[in-house]
């Protein structure tokens, strides 16, 4: 197998032969350095019309750097653009929209404080005849851009308000809304769940139709093989090759991403015990979720499953005090206790990964050791009230090796990681603790094949240990994988709860069309 | 389950609050009301007469902070982007100084320009002006390009300002302005240029680009740069128009005292803040509203008139004033936070 290089004129499953293929952007001998780290080392890529071209590599190998790029995010310090065939600069994010690239970041780029049709049409509003900001007409052209996509999301909403799914949702429609020829999206599905994803990839099925070629980053590798046409890899700021989608397989893209055989995924052994610790009775939230109950059982992995917006995270947030419930109780060891802020429902041994690591996650000016460290802080590693700087500082390097976090040293600030190491960051963080309870949402979003298994194999440790947790996820394999039980939630309600040897993804879909 | 339905995301969200959303004043207002009813009140229990039934009290209960509400909306609007201006107070003194000394009229003793003519009123007030638009685009040049903390800039602009206001006549004040110009400062006329440039501002930063990104900016930075909007260009922008208000506010506040000293304006600019952030406007960034801040400087205006009214001792009133700021401004946060939780 040979890494295909120029563009192809076959053409194989065209819809529009005489635009699918033609060369729209070409970058080469690209470089990249930041004072710690060089991120990309005359690394090559090129982009052709009516395409979806997949970039794949390990966490911290330089994708979102290219793309920033070519966004005008970042200069880089050598190589150059062709954008079809002229070669252009491109220094501010602007001048990139102008030559008619788009790009949708990994981290939500929105405006918490504005609305959503603010949000889309920033710096594009349209002005009625005294020039001043026509609100009707912009929330109409959101509207119609929404019906468009079949998107269901309200354009007076305020993104603050929305969930992390339906941000991203508007952050694809914001891109889209711009009509450009080149489209590059890192990591869009991190925060959908399939259904969602599939809707993102018949928007996606259309806009190459229309000749827009797009760039398309993920971690998950059924999706690389489901759309894409061409597959570029890149491992430590280099290039590896770029692959015909059907011209290499799934083991060949691992192997060539992370240059070293993989162990399996989700192993998931222990059983639980008998001994509930956690147990939800008909907890409701007002106009959000309803008589939710469930048991948790010490050394359990209960996973969730649903829809995007069936009100998981809500119902996460409630159990850890974010937003109290309005009626139901919570018993924690058979001891009824009412939560009602996060700092009780941490004495009560409760841990919490949130969905969104940007605004409630990281604290990106501070070292990786001081945000994997924070929560271990209360309850551990002091010696008559004094901090074991070295044992504290041991453990967060033997955490940050098990996780291959990518970061120059432990004094690297969070923020100049890249998303996935942020992520891996973050889960270190709980991992290091020793809560009875650990809820967990999305943790696996956006760490790469390499370090999924890892954190599987830490998830399911704690478990073993006698932690109860409880596994949010969209990926449907890593929730069927590492869950013992199953509970399902839709529109606010548990629609079942499925033991591991019932669960599968035909039974969680029947159950949620029920 | 069909794709449109599964797509409805709009996460449930506790606070279905859009009904309120419209009269996101009403909070602040009662705070108003509040007030004025309470020295209403107490004007009955202890002085026998009406606070409220004199509208003349009340007009100058407005007229005495409207010097501070015109650099208050030009400060909402700093703090809105995310940052912070403390020069105001002292560029008020600054272009007091230097619009008097061009006000002075024939046969008074000049201050500093011996051999000047009476010079009609529009040359001192265009100098005014500008002099505050070179100040604020200095805050601007150094915030945005610079990358020195919006904090410190304007720390350096308000020492400086106030040192030349100082130094430009070695601390004498000036006098003897020409009744063209006091003429600004005289009957409501401040009060007018207030209300004017508040509904200016509010117009633009509700309906212009130039609101939303100022809004944009403030709410995350990041995100209004990958969207094309040029934040180091806007950001001076939005300083050098909270310095030419500054300007403004010297003009007015130097015809009203029909003379210009170096203490004018002294801590306006912590008047201006807390009438921004009594009306709602987070110093977080992102947040706030000219309407808000009105009504946070009419507050203001009623308290110290309030305090007068009652004959309140001055060491008093400085001390309630302060708690007063903090419980308007703690009694909003915990009404907004308790409207999202329900
Ligand atoms: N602003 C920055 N300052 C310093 N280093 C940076 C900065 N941005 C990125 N890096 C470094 O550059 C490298 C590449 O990062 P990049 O974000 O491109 O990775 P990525 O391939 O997108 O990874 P992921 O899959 O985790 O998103 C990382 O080692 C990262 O730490
Ligand atoms: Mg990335």
């Amino acid at each position: 197998m040979q890494p295909i290089s120029g563009p192809d004129q076959d053409g194989s499953e065209a819809l529009h032969p005489q635009m699918q293929g033609e060369e729209l952007l070409r970058v080469s001998g690209i470089s990249k350095a930041f004072p710690s780290v060089r991120a990309l080392d005359d690394v090559r890529f090129e982009l052709r019309r009516g395409t979806v071209h997949a970039l794949m590599g390990e966490n911290g190998a330089g994708k979102s750097t290219l793309m920033k790029i070519l966004a005008g995010v970042i200069q880089p310090d050598e190589g150059s653009i062709y954008l079809k065939g002229r070669r252009v600069s491109l220094k501010t994010p602007l001048e990139a929209l102008g030559h008619g690239i788009a790009m949708i970041h990994q981290e939500l780029n929105l405006m918490p404080s504005m609305t959503v049709a603010e949000n889309v049409w920033i710096r594009r509003e349209p002005l009625n005849r005294l020039g001043l900001v026509d609100h009707a007409r912009m929330r109409r052209m959101t509207q119609a851009l929404f019906d468009r996509l079949n998107i269901g999301v309200d354009p007076d909403a305020r993104i603050g308000e929305l969930a992390v799914a339906s941000r991203q949702m508007v952050e694809i429609a914001k891109a889209i809304s711009y009509e450009s020829d080149v489209l590059i999206m890192d990591e869009p599905t991190s925060a959908l769940t399939e259904k969602e994803a599939d809707h993102l990839f018949e928007i996606i099925a259309d806009l190459k139709k229309s000749g827009v070629g797009i760039v398309y980053i993920s971690h998950k590798m059924d999706e690389i093989l489901k759309i894409s046409d061409d597959i570029s890899i890149f491992r430590d700021g280099k290039y590896i090759g770029t692959y015909r989608n059907g011209e290499i397989t799934r083991d060949e893209i691992v192997f060539r991403m992370v240059d070293r055989e993989l162990s399996q995924m989700f192993p998931k052994e222990n059983v639980p015990s008998a001994e509930v610790i956690l147990s939800v009775r008909e907890l409701s939230l007002e106009g959000v979720f309803r008589d939710v109950s469930f048991d948790l059982r010490a050394g359990e992995i209960l996973g969730f499953a649903g829809l995007v917006g069936a009100g998981r995270s809500n119902i996460a947030e409630t159990l850890f005090g974010v937003t109290p419930a309005t009626s139901g109780e919570i018993l924690i060891r058979n001891e009824k206790i009412a939560i009602s802020s996060p700092g009780q429902a941490i004495r009560k041994g409760v841990g919490f990964l949130t969905e969104d690591r940007g605004t409630t996650g990281s604290m990106q000016v501070l070292s990786v050791q001081e945000n994997m460290q924070v929560a271990v802080l209360q309850n551990g590693f002091t010696k008559v009230g004094f901090l074991s700087g070295s044992a504290l500082r041991d453990a967060c390097s033997d955490m940050c090796e098990r996780l291959k976090v990518k970061a120059a040293s432990l004094e690297t600030p969070v923020g100049t990681l890249s998303g996935g190491n942020q992520q891996k960051v973050l889960l270190g963080r709980w991992l290091l603790t020793r809560p009875q309870i650990l809820i967990l949402d999305e943790p696996t979003k956006g760490i790469d094949v390499g370090a999924k298994a890892e954190v599987h194999g830490l998830i399911s440790r704690m478990a073993s240990n006698g932690a109860a947790i409880i596994l949010i996820s969209s990926e449907m394999p890593e929730v069927l994988g590492m869950s013992d039980r199953v509970v399902v939630v839709h529109e606010g309600r548990i629609a079942g709860i499925l033991d591991r040897k019932d669960a599968t993804q035909v039974s969680i879909m029947e159950m949620i069309a029920r | 389950m069909n794709g449109v339905q599964s797509l409805t995301m709009s996460r449930k969200q506790p606070a279905k609050a859009s009904g309120w959303r419209r009269f996101d004043e009403i909070n602040i207002l009662m705070v108003l009301v509040g007030i004025a009813l309470l020295c209403e009140a107490l004007g009955w229990i202890f002085i026998g007469q009406s606070f409220l039934g004199n509208p003349q009290r009340l007009t100058i209960a407005i007229l005495q902070v409207s010097v501070i509400g015109i650099i208050a909306i030009g400060v909402t609007q700093v703090i809105i982007t995310g940052g912070i201006d403390l020069s105001s107070g002292s560029v008020v003194a600054m272009t007091a100084m230097i619009v008097a000394s061009l006000a002075q009229s024939e046969g008074w003793a000049r201050a500093l320009y011996p051999s000047l003519v009476e010079l009609p009123a529009y040359v001192p007030i265009v100098a005014g002006i500008l002099l505050g638009l070179i100040a604020g685009c200095i805050n601007g040049l150094l915030i945005a390009y610079a990358k020195i903390p919006p904090f410190i800039a304007t720390l350096g602009m308000m020492v400086s300002a106030r040192g030349i206001a100082k130094w430009y006549t070695r601390g004498q004040p000036v006098s003897g302005l020409t009744d063209e110009f006091t003429a600004i400062g005289s009957s409501a006329w401040p009060v007018a240029i207030f209300i004017v440039i508040a509904i200016i501002f509010h117009i633009a930063m509700k309906y212009t680009r130039y609101g939303k990104f100022t809004y944009a900016i403030g709410a995350n930075p990041q995100a209004a740069r990958v969207s094309g909007i040029n934040v180091e260009r806007h950001l001076v922008k939005v300083y050098a128009i909270a310095g030419m208000l500054a300007g403004i506010a010297g003009v007015v506040a130097c015809a009203r005292a029909q003379t210009a000293q170096s203490g004018m304006g002294y801590m306006y600019e912590l008047d201006a803040i807390a009438a921004a952030v009594i009306g709602g406007t987070s110093l977080a960034g992102g947040v706030g509203r000219i309407a808000g801040t009105v009504i946070g400087v009419i507050i203001l205006g009623l308290i110290s008139s309030g305090f007068t009214f009652l004959r309140i001792d001055a060491y008093y009133q400085e001390i309630v004033k302060g708690i007063i700021i903090v419980v308007a401004v703690g009694s909003d946060v915990y009404r907004s936070r308790k409207r999202l939780k329900k």
